[in-house]
């Protein structure tokens, strides 16, 4: 299929905004825990985006992004109506979705956005849902409301403290473990430090922790070996044997430094797209 | 025929080749001895009217030629521009002995290419049977099976993975070789004759080999060797290492040699070291060489002898100035402090015994160890099956666990109903085999329809 056309959309966050697609065949078929690579049209890159949730009766997906760079800039300068070219999915292997007992789930920036569905699965195998969700301040903070709905305690906290604890998310980590005690599993997504930071701690405890890696990809289907990760020293491709990874097992440095690969290249290609748009706008 | 002059094609990723014009055609057709034997067809896994269409290129008759072509290969265009003649066709045509084989390849090309300036005739195809097929993958294997079943008045339904149909001819081999425009117009005709390419569409994820085999009366898989293999040595995974296989998507599917016009950025340093010896590590080196690197060197463990490169790739690699070290193998790729590849460290081999390739085995010099200094490493030392998406059939697999098994006359699987063929079944091979395999499967899918009731 190709030209999916967009039907909703909302700006959650500054620059974290939300898009409905209608695809559904992808809604048909998605689970928690997935993703899709997107190609905006003939001139654009592939980039993996989660499902942050879908719709199987209005055969809808959505997309949750933060824009970063070239693509998510234009991606959410689409408004309803538009088409995106190419979507292909649902990638990944889904969340591992049991009953765990005590878990929680931890989530930071645009990472709550992929933590969500696999939070209310979860939530629906009736484990009992703790989550601490953090972010740069307050009006950053996004999916409060739907994260109340399945977890609890829901713990807060924000870098300049305007909500909740201030801190990173690892305050709210050791809170936790303070106050409820430790968990018997762990779900971690988002920035890749906050998530190697949060995964030495839960160790210490040894406290399983699953996060979800976000490696550069070029086709997300096992071809390119461009989101190599390596995991308990193996390679692995985290578009098939992913996204979902052991956090204890990761090569933090290695996974870290990889996403540098084509920062000079993204940075011309933003600074290109943005000096065009401003003229476009003063015009 | 004419070429590029090296100088010139390095700056572009225009063809090198340029084709000949219709004299030159009916020149080097006129040389063709129309042989009774016809030993070229031998050399043809397809099996082309090599002479019968050969003779109307003589006779100045384009169009009825590549209506003869075309009745055994669905892709001249491709073919004419990628098969390894020099070991296919033209390495048995009586006049290589003398060293002067009849361009068998590039008068296919010319015909093709003729074809599609003046417009391509697209054959009658019969009533529909009402039979339904999937195919899966629309590299050369699937779209030949495609073609083949829709002029028997079969419906078929090719899914693709990826936003752009073609397989390899699309995101592997480069345009300065097999210009997409030609690979689009052999498509455009495959989708002329009723075949309908849902795009964005794997399978195993989309929807299961089971989905297909409950909505379709017959399955074809032709998925490929997309998995790239790696070295397994220290420092493989350094910024500025790449397999092959992301270093041409980018390029090639995506386009970064176009950037930043085109959104997908690709980075090559001053010194580039390709590791591996066929037309994967040769192409990667021309594209190197063409994104501005000042020295491209392809190391290879063995000798030129038993690299299985196209022989004018390499003549006209080391034309653009790619560098060939023989003997050499790879032992550690070594890094700066911010993780960017800077050294390669090496060692001599020499050739021992022969391995089950029928090749001689590559040996390490004990005390043969030495560096190059580059910035790009560039992985290419083969594909596998990417097994991983059917992994739900797992009768389908071979005992190894890495290929499929299909039956090499009819590409028939242990599972009723599904066939398969094309690299997926024989690892890497070439455009020509996997079509061939296309072939046979596409006849044997007829019988197996005609079949049912
Ligand atoms: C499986 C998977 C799921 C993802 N899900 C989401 C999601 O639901 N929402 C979301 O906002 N993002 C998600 N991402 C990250 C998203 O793919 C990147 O933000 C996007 O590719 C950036 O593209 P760009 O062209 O806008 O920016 P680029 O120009 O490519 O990059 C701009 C900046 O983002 C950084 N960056 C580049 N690629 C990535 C990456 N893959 N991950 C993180 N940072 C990156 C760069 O270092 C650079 O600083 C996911 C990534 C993966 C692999
Ligand atoms: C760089 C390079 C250069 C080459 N040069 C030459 C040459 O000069 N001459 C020559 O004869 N051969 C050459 N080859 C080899 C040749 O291209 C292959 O042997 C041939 O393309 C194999 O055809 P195929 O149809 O089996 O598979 P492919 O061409 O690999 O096509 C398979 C298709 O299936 C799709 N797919 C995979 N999994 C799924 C799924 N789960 N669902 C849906 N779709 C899926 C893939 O995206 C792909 O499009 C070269 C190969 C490469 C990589
Ligand atoms: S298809 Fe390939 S092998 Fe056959 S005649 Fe044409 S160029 Fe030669
Ligand atoms: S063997 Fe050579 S000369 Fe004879 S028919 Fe074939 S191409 Fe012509
Ligand atoms: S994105 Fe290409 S192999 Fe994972």
């Amino acid at each position: 299929m190709i030209n999916f056309p967009v039907v909703g959309k909302t700006e959650l966050a500054p620059g974290i905004k939300k898009l409905v697609v209608e695809a559904p065949s992808l809604a048909a078929k998605a689970k928690p825990g997935q993703f899709v690579v997107l190609h905006l049209h003939a001139q654009g890159e592939r980039i993996p985006l989660t499902i942050a949730d879908f719709d199987r009766e209005e055969g809808t997906i959505t997309l949750i992004f933060q824009e970063v760079g070239l693509t998510t800039f234009q991606l959410g300068s689409l408004e309803p109506g538009d088409t995106i070219r190419d979507i292909a999915g649902p990638l990944g292997r889904p969340s591992r979705v049991d009953y765990f007992g005590k878990v929680l789930c931890v989530g930071g920036g645009v990472g709550c956005a992929p933590l969500y569905p696999i939070a209310r699965a979860l939530r629906e195998q009736k484990n009992d849902l703790a989550a601490v969700v953090g972010a740069r301040s307050r009006e950053f903070l996004i999916l409060r409301k739907e994260m109340e709905q399945v977890c609890s305690p829901l713990i807060i906290a924000t870098d300049d403290g305007s909500e909740g604890l201030q801190g990173t998310v690892l305050r709210g980590v050791e809170k936790y473990f303070r106050e409820y005690g430790k968990p018997d599993y762990c779900v971690c997504i988002g920035p890749p430090v906050m998530m190697e930071a949060v995964c030495s701690f839960t160790r210490n405890y040894k406290v399983k922790t699953v996060v979800s890696l976000n490696p550069i990809m070029v086709d997300g289907t096992g071809m390119c070996g461009a989101c190599r990760v390596v995991v308990g020293g193996e390679v692995k491709f985290a578009c098939v044997d992913g996204p979902e990874f052991d956090g204890h097992l990761v090569d933090w440095e290695l996974f870290r430094r990889r996403l540098q690969f084509y920062k000079r290249e993204e940075k011309l290609a933003l600074g290109a797209f943005l000096r065009k748009s401003r003229s476009a706008g003063e015009r | 025929m004419a070429i590029l002059d090296p100088t010139m094609r390095i700056r572009t990723f225009d063809e090198v080749t340029l084709g000949y014009t219709s004299d030159q055609a009916k020149r080097e057709a006129a040389r063709c001895r129309g042989c009774s034997q016809a030993p070229c067809r031998r050399g043809c896994p397809i099996g082309v009217d090599i002479p019968g269409f050969i003779s109307l290129v003589k006779e100045g008759k384009f169009r009825e030629a590549a209506q003869r072509l075309r009745e055994r290969n669905t892709l001249p265009a491709v073919c004419g521009r990628v098969c390894p003649q020099d070991r296919n066709c033209e390495k048995h045509c009586v006049l290589a002995k003398k060293g002067a084989p009849i361009a068998i390849g590039r008068l296919e090309r010319f015909v093709a290419d003729w074809e599609r300036e003046h417009g391509m005739t697209v054959p009658p195809t019969p009533g529909s049977t009402g039979k339904r097929v999937a195919v899966v993958g629309s590299g050369p294997a699937g779209l030949t099976v495609a073609a083949a079943l829709a002029r028997k008045g079969h419906s078929v339904t090719v899914f693709e993975a990826l936003h752009a149909p073609g397989g390899v001819l699309s995101y592997g081999i480069p345009q300065f070789r097999l210009p997409k425009e030609v690979v689009a117009a052999e498509i455009d005709y495959v989708c002329a004759l009723g075949v309908k390419i849902e795009l964005n569409t794997p399978i195993g994820k989309l929807y299961s080999l089971r989905d297909l085999r409950r909505e379709y009366d017959a399955v074809f898989l032709g998925t490929g060797a997309g998995l790239p293999r790696l070295l397994g040595i220290p420092g493989e995974h350094l910024n500025g290492v790449y397999t092959a296989n992301e270093f041409l998507t980018r390029v090639n599917l995506m386009k970064a040699y176009l950037f930043p016009e085109y959104a997908t950025p690709v980075r090559v340093g001053k010194r580039v070291a390709v590791i591996g010896g066929g037309n994967v590590a040769v192409d990667a080196a021309r594209v190197a060489v063409r994104l501005g690197a000042e020295e491209v060197v392809v190391l290879y463990r063995r000798t030129l002898v038993e690299m299985p490169v196209r022989a004018e790739e390499y003549r006209f690699a080391c034309r653009e100035g790619v560098f060939f070290r023989f003997l050499v193998a790879p032992l550690e790729f070594r890094g700066d402090a911010e993780g960017w590849v800077r050294e390669v460290l090496c060692t001599r081999c020499e050739l021992g015994e022969v391995d089950e390739s029928g090749r001689r085995r590559p040996v390490p010099v004990p005390g043969s160890e030495f560096t190059i200094p580059i910035d790009t490493v560039i992985v290419a030392i083969g594909q596998e099956p990417n097994i991983l998406a059917l992994a739900e059939v797992s009768e389908l697999l071979t005992p190894s666990g890495r290929f499929v098994g299909a039956d090499p006359e009819t590409g028939a699987t242990p599972v009723p109903g599904v066939f398969a063929g094309g690299d997926l079944v024989t690892g890497a091979a070439t455009v020509i085999q996997a079509m061939t395999a296309g072939r046979r499967a596409a006849k044997a899918i007829d019988r197996y329809l005609s079949e049912l009731e």
